[in-house]
């Protein structure tokens, strides 16, 4: 452990000094703000109602600007990424990585520190953007938020972790295979952009594909499309933070896979309560905790596998 | 600025090894293999406390990988060692807080200075600040950076880096120092402050020392004793000394010159018993004889009447050494 906790501390110093973190946190402040600051404006203009108004600012778009919560989910990869893509790699091209195996310390402790020291400094970057951008959207709108909407940000912000842990875990993963950092950072640019824009494409066309999709409308055929279409979607970290955000941010949000017209008779449309909404996403929370473990294990395995010349 | 320790030579050092000195290193039968690839074949090693150990041997002889096996970095397919009593595969966390090592290209973050450098180095050694503050401005006095220590470590030059290395390695205070080529890429002046460094440092601290390189004149000037390795093999082992005669199997070589020359001399000189081979070499015979036959050569010479005019002992020089083993890679 005392090897652990003196790599954390000098990788978490690396981090919270190192320009390229100055530079993602102001990127994504900027953003943070100026999404939140029109969607206050929109709010004022259009919004009598001061109920459940705090948690719109999260979630209204604006303009041209996308709500906050899309900003995140996808500037949160370039984070996950730029912090961790060169963790392993860049060491071992520096060759202090055999120095620092050579010190009385386990050798996990190298990957475990990096790891936790870039998932804190992911948190401390998100916990204080959401803290400002809420600040600055309590001062345009004058309202403070309740103890359940302060709840619903509170989770929005562990699912925000959890989303950008998910690619510190894929970036540290691509950091243990390549050994050149351009090519590790590339690659975890590709997957992003696979994960961004081409996931929904690519589950429409396999879905499609297995079911041998007609036009006929037969709805029976349609939900089943519909359905293995979400579940190949939600093999994405992407959906997940994306159904997990919606669900979290809007209250009013009751389900997040398709919703027959029967079900939808006489349904009565009022907010859910916190506890119902966490329930709603649990399957999506653990799903990002569960591709964030895999790619770490697989890390993890790598690294402590590696023949120690090659390093 | 650059301090150069003094250090008296000495060139009758002997190894100090005794009965009665603990062993340092000792390694048994030790081989590594990459799939068909033998990288180091059947190694025993023995180090005694306070030595100076040279491992000797071109480039790809499995120098490396015979160091990261003792220090535990790597895994040895067959055989075992032991550092001071410690079984690296096992106890490796013990090994490592006992034994230095200097990796071949001495790798330092860039970006951090001198003294943090050292700072991250006592803090992963478990030391508490005060204690590691101590020791970090105790070694960096101690290889003359004192003065730089607070400089990023990226405006260094290679020897200076290469001292802070040393420096780095001392901060944890060990008892067995491990440097893999650590002259390497450095200018003659840098070599040879690196190398008093070195040996004033095993003198005072009495710390036993295994470098490798493939420099002979260098290991020469600062080992007690040198290793032979050559394709994951030790040929030879002992005091330079001793290793000449070790690589002559026995024979020794002198230079003959007589009054007058010719046939003749060759042909005397070969019936000389004791004596295998004889070849003329420019103003003189070269003589290849299994023992001592300086007298019986210089009574032969003489007794035919002819004069003497030269007769030497030629000793393998380094440079033969070098060449035969080396450039060759011939065993």
């Amino acid at each position: 452990m005392r090897g652990l906790f003196a790599v954390y501390r000098k990788e978490l110093a690396d981090q919270l000094s190192s320009r390229r973190f100055l530079i993602l946190f102001a990127l994504i402040c900027l953003a943070g703000l100026s999404s939140v600051y029109t969607a206050a404006q929109s709010i004022r203009q259009e919004i009598s109602d001061a109920h459940g108004v705090f948690l719109l600012l999260f979630t209204t778009a604006s303009g041209p600007l996308p709500p906050f919560y899309t900003f995140i989910g996808f500037l949160g990869p370039l984070v996950g990424l730029a912090l961790a893509f060169d963790s392993i790699n860049s060491e071992r091209n520096r060759g202090t990585l055999a120095r620092l195996l050579a010190q009385p310390i386990y050798r996990d402790a190298v990957i475990n520190g990096k790891f936790l020291a870039a998932f804190v400094t992911v948190g401390l970057m998100l916990v204080s953007i959401v803290v400002i951008v809420s600040a600055l959207g309590i001062r345009i709108l004058g309202v403070i938020p309740t103890p359940e909407e302060l709840l619903r940000v509170g989770a929005f912000l562990i699912v925000c972790v959890l989303y950008v842990g998910f690619w510190l875990a894929l970036a540290t993963a691509l950091s243990v295979v390549l050994r050149n950092t351009a090519t590790a950072a590339l690659a975890g640019i590709a997957a992003w952009i696979v994960f961004t824009f081409f996931v929904t494409m690519i589950a429409d066309a396999i879905a499609g594909a297995l079911l041998q999709a007609s036009t006929t409308f037969d709805p029976q055929a349609l939900l089943q499309l519909e359905n293995l279409r979400m579940m190949l979607a939600r093999l994405s970290p992407n959906t997940l933070f994306q159904e997990a955000t919606i669900a979290i941010l809007m209250p009013k949000v009751r389900t997040l896979g398709p919703l027959l017209i029967t079900e939808a008779i006489g349904m009565v449309p009022n907010p859910l309560p916190v506890r119902d909404s966490l329930l709603l996403v649990w399957p999506q929370v653990v799903g990002l905790l569960a591709l964030t473990s895999i790619c770490f294990a697989f890390a993890y395995i790598k690294f402590m596998t590696q023949e120690i010349r090659a390093l | 600025m650059q301090k150069i320790l003094p250090v008296p030579k000495d060139p009758n050092r002997q190894a100090t090894a005794s009965a009665s000195s603990a062993l340092v290193v000792e390694a048994q039968g030790l081989c590594k293999r990459y799939g068909q690839f033998t990288a180091v074949d059947g190694l025993s090693l023995r180090l005694a406390e306070g030595e100076v150990f040279g491992l000797l041997g071109p480039n790809g002889a499995g120098k490396t990988t015979t160091i990261l096996m003792l220090m535990g970095l790597t895994e040895p397919s067959s055989g075992s060692v032991s550092i001071l009593g410690y079984d690296p595969v096992r106890q490796p966390l013990e090994v490592k807080r006992l034994v230095g090592y200097l990796p071949e290209h001495v790798a330092l973050y860039d970006d951090l200075s001198a003294r943090e450098n050292l700072l991250y180095t006592a803090d992963l050694n478990g030391l508490d600040l005060r204690e590691a503050r101590r020791r970090v401005a105790a070694s960096l006095e101690r290889v003359g950076l004192a003065d730089v220590a607070d400089k990023p470590v990226g405006a260094f030059s290679h020897g200076m880096r290469q001292r802070l290395g040393i420096a780095d390695v001392l901060v944890k205070q060990p008892r067995l120092i491990i440097l893999d080529e650590p002259t390497l890429g450095l200018d003659p002046e840098a070599v040879n402050q690196l190398l008093d460094l070195i040996l004033a440092m095993a003198k005072e601290e009495h710390l036993t020392v295994l470098l490798s390189s493939h420099q002979l004149q260098q290991v020469q000037r600062i080992c007690t004793r040198v290793g032979i390795f050559v394709k994951g093999k030790l040929i030879a082992e002992g005091p330079i000394s001793a290793l000449a005669d070790q690589l002559a199997g026995g024979m020794r070589t002198l230079e003959v010159a007589a009054e007058p020359g010719g046939a003749e001399l060759g042909e005397l000189l070969r019936s000389i018993e004791g004596v295998v081979a004889a070849e003329p070499n420019s103003d003189h015979w070269l003589v290849r004889a299994k023992a001592e036959v300086r007298p019986a050569i210089a009574r032969a010479i003489v007794e035919r009447g002819w004069s003497l005019l030269h007769l030497r002992h030629r000793d393998y020089g380094l440079e033969e050494i070098y060449l035969r083993y080396f450039q060759g890679g011939e065993v």
